[in-house]
């Protein structure tokens, strides 16, 4: 009987935890929104961090985009050409890349490749009391260093997801064209007829930009809120990792539906 | 790391990033084609039933794309769904055009069809099409079919023989049974 | 621009301390201050002690007794949770964002290993609070630092990255960025801590001789008696969140008090016990 209250109080006190950590990571970005000035008037700490963010996650997301690219359109053609369909390919191909695949998966790939190493390089100073000798040297850490990185990858990811999308039509034309002789010109035309500019190409933008901010705002939190030791760092690259991956996917859910309702009706 | 080369690095990066969004806009979107589907004018149609119509879906006339299916609406006291069409600006259509609800194909996506008529008068902005035609209904057909099927043999069959079934493809050649509406 | 130089160079002819009318006031006073961070526990209980201006006092103590938490207390890191924190006379638990980000323009802190920034190079290191706190033009700025680094030495190291230091070096140059302001106040913690027997007599040397030089006045936390000893105007032994006894060099040496001769002579049993609190032996093995 004890057994199962304590299991009770447990499970309350992890809700109210988990809770109370959303709490203070909203309070943290309206701190870094507040705090945003000195990145906006010294654009070079910006640059610093869009070069650490987007240009070294660049060959990744790239080849990553090529393959999925190339992957959708040889299983596309599985099931396109069984319809007599396969200068559709373009289609599928731009359709999944542009509205779900380059935003979903730039972002998890971003996650994994810049959030990581954002959180760590932040707990790391925050272990070596580097963020506490800026406060006493009267600098905001939060101004000077959490800022910048965030401003970064809210740069870096739509850039990335673009590229991604892009990589991967330009690898879908590769297999469907040169690789099974699909003809090029309908596998142009058929895209641009289907693919929106505004409901495909600007949504995924979008999306792109709300994974940006989330991704961003969850390596920075947990960087700045990691226990100063060496385990403490190790833990909280790994909670960037997974709950950036769980944010990315369940906000992807949440703006599908938002964005898209009028074509499921 | 110098921090020319990081202004550098960060500078194609951004200037490949905008060239990837102009390509994703362009090429495999249809931006470009936009500003003939902004400009042009509106008309409205009225349907028993549009069927699965969607907005965005084309219009076309001879197979050629003419327009865009601007909205769908349902009129509250005449039960019919009014759809409101965007027109290319460069395309006219006389006042007694006929406007249908096809589909492309046995599963394709269904297209608003627009066949001119003789009448001088050419439809404005915010006119009405006159004369419309309703999506076919693959149920309607199918129990018209076994109906028909049954008033005909003493002995109805549940198989029906494949000739009466293809001059029934939808949008290929609409079923006489269903009337063009005044 | 021209004002700040010559404003800093009146500093260096005139040194606050002979300007002021009373020249041996003290800069640093803490009265009857406690401190926890928890109601349970405190790690400060009624420390009371004065830091004259222009002076270098020691605050020693064993490990985890409190030292560093008075330094926190001074930078305003931590609250004092009663009694009063004050610092040129003002209050620093009353300070309000402007008087603290003040406050803070006016010390400089060296961390328990330097905590140097590992993304920017030493010259940026020591340039980082010039850059951040004023708006001079860059070759002054590169003139300044160049002075601070030869201050300690490492003039010739300034393009090099902190992780391409030793221990020794990266303590020094730790040591120019917490001058480069010429802070009025210079706090130490531990900045003996890991090095060898040359660079900790650098380091010990480097902080009296700048103390004089820049007029400052400094606060040296640390449990290395046979150094400090050797720079230090003034002593305090802090053990478990008290003052338990102080006075200048000559009489700590001469003191029979039994925590410092303890301390002082690296005794392992004595008032600070060798063995954790626990049940008698005769209890645990029975």
């Amino acid at each position: 009987m004890i057994a199962v209250f304590d299991a009770i109080g447990r499970v309350g006190s992890a809700v109210i935890a988990g809770v109370s950590r959303i709490g203070y990571a909203t309070r943290f970005l309206f701190a870094i929104l507040r705090h945003s000035g000195p990145s906006f008037m010294r654009p070079r700490l910006v640059i610093r961090e869009v070069y650490q963010a987007g240009v070294l996650s660049l060959i990744i997301v790239c080849m990553s985009g090529l393959f999925v690219g190339m992957v959708l359109a040889l299983q596309g053609y599985e099931t396109l050409s069984r319809y007599g369909a396969s200068e559709s390919m373009g289609v599928l191909v731009a359709m999944a890349l542009v509205r779900e695949l380059g935003p979903v998966v730039a972002g998890l790939l971003f996650a994994s490749r810049a959030g990581s190493a954002m959180t760590a390089e932040i707990g790391l100073m925050k272990t070596t009391e580097q963020l506490a000798a800026m406060e006493v040297m009267a600098v905001d850490p939060i101004a000077r260093v959490v800022a910048p990185r965030f401003w970064g990858g809210v740069i870096s990811l739509p850039l990335l997801a673009v590229l991604f999308s892009t990589l991967g039509v330009f690898g879908g034309f590769l297999v469907a064209v040169k690789l099974i002789g699909v003809d090029s010109g309908a596998f142009w035309s058929q895209m641009q007829a289907s693919v929106d500019w505004r409901y495909g190409v600007m949504n995924g933008v979008i999306k792109s930009v709300v994974f940006g901010i989330a991704v961003s705002l969850i390596a920075v939190f947990e960087g700045y809120d990691a226990d100063p030791t060496a385990e403490g760092v190790s833990a909280a690259t790994t909670r960037t990792v997974v709950t950036s991956a769980l944010a990315i996917l369940a906000l992807d859910f949440v703006l599908t539906v938002f964005m898209f309702r009028g074509e499921i009706n | 790391m110098n921090k020319k080369i990081i202004d550098l690095w960060v500078g194609v990066f951004v200037l490949i990033g905008l060239a990837g969004l102009a390509f994703l806009a362009l090429k495999v979107g249809n931006l470009l084609s936009t500003n003939e589907e902004r400009n042009g004018y509106e008309i409205e149609a009225r349907f028993d039933n549009i069927g699965a119509l969607k907005p965005r879906a084309p219009v076309k006339a001879a197979g050629v794309v003419v327009g865009r299916v601007e909205s769908i609406r349902l009129d509250g006291k005449t039960y019919e769904a009014i759809a409101r069409l965007h027109i290319f600006p460069q395309y006219q259509f006389s006042a007694d055009t006929i406007a249908a609800v096809f589909t492309s194909g046995l599963l394709g996506e269904q297209f608003v069809g627009l066949e001119g008529g003789g009448d001088s008068v050419m439809l404005k902005d915010e006119d009405r099409v006159k004369k419309t035609q309703s999506a076919v209904q693959i149920e309607k057909l199918i129990s018209q079919f076994l109906f028909s099927k049954a008033a005909e043999s003493p002995t109805p069959t549940l198989t029906p023989t494949p000739a009466p079934a293809s001059a029934a493809i939808p949008g290929i050649a609409p079923a006489p049974a269903i009337g063009v509406k005044p | 621009m021209p004002d700040t130089i010559i404003a800093m160079s009146l500093v260096a002819e005139f040194p606050p301390s002979a300007l002021s009318p009373n020249a041996c006031e003290n800069l640093v006073e803490l009265k009857d201050v406690s401190f926890g961070y928890t109601r349970a526990r405190k790690i400060l209980s009624g420390v009371t002690l004065a830091v004259p201006k222009g002076k270098l006092v020691a605050v020693m103590g064993g490990s985890g007794c409190g030292k560093t938490t008075i330094l926190r207390l001074l930078c305003g890191q931590h609250r004092a949770s009663s009694g009063e924190v004050l610092v040129g006379g003002q209050s620093v638990a009353t300070m309000d964002r402007e008087q603290m980000f003040a406050h803070r323009r006016k010390l400089g802190m060296l961390f328990q290993f330097g905590a140097l920034f590992t993304d920017l190079s030493v010259f940026d290191n020591v340039a980082f609070p010039m850059r951040e706190h004023t708006q001079l033009p860059q070759d002054i700025i590169h003139d300044l630092v160049l002075m601070k680094l030869n201050a300690v030495g490492l003039r010739g190291a300034a393009r090099l990255k902190p992780s391409e230091l030793s221990g020794g070096m990266a303590r020094r140059v730790a040591l120019a960025r917490t001058i480069a302001l010429d802070p009025q106040l210079a706090l130490y913690d531990e900045p003996f801590a890991g090095l060898d027997p040359i660079s900790l007599s650098v380091v010990g040397q480097l902080i009296r001789k700048l103390n004089d030089a820049l007029n400052m006045t400094s606060i040296l936390v640390t449990h290395d008696v046979v150094e400090s000893m050797k720079i230090v105007d003034y002593i305090y032994f802090i053990s478990e969140g008290r003052v338990v006894a102080h006075g200048d060099v000559p009489s700590i040496k001469a003191s029979t008090d039994p925590f410092v001769r303890q301390f002082v002579d690296g005794q392992s049993d004595g008032p600070v016990r060798f063995h954790y609190p626990a049940k008698t032996l005769a209890e645990d093995f029975a």
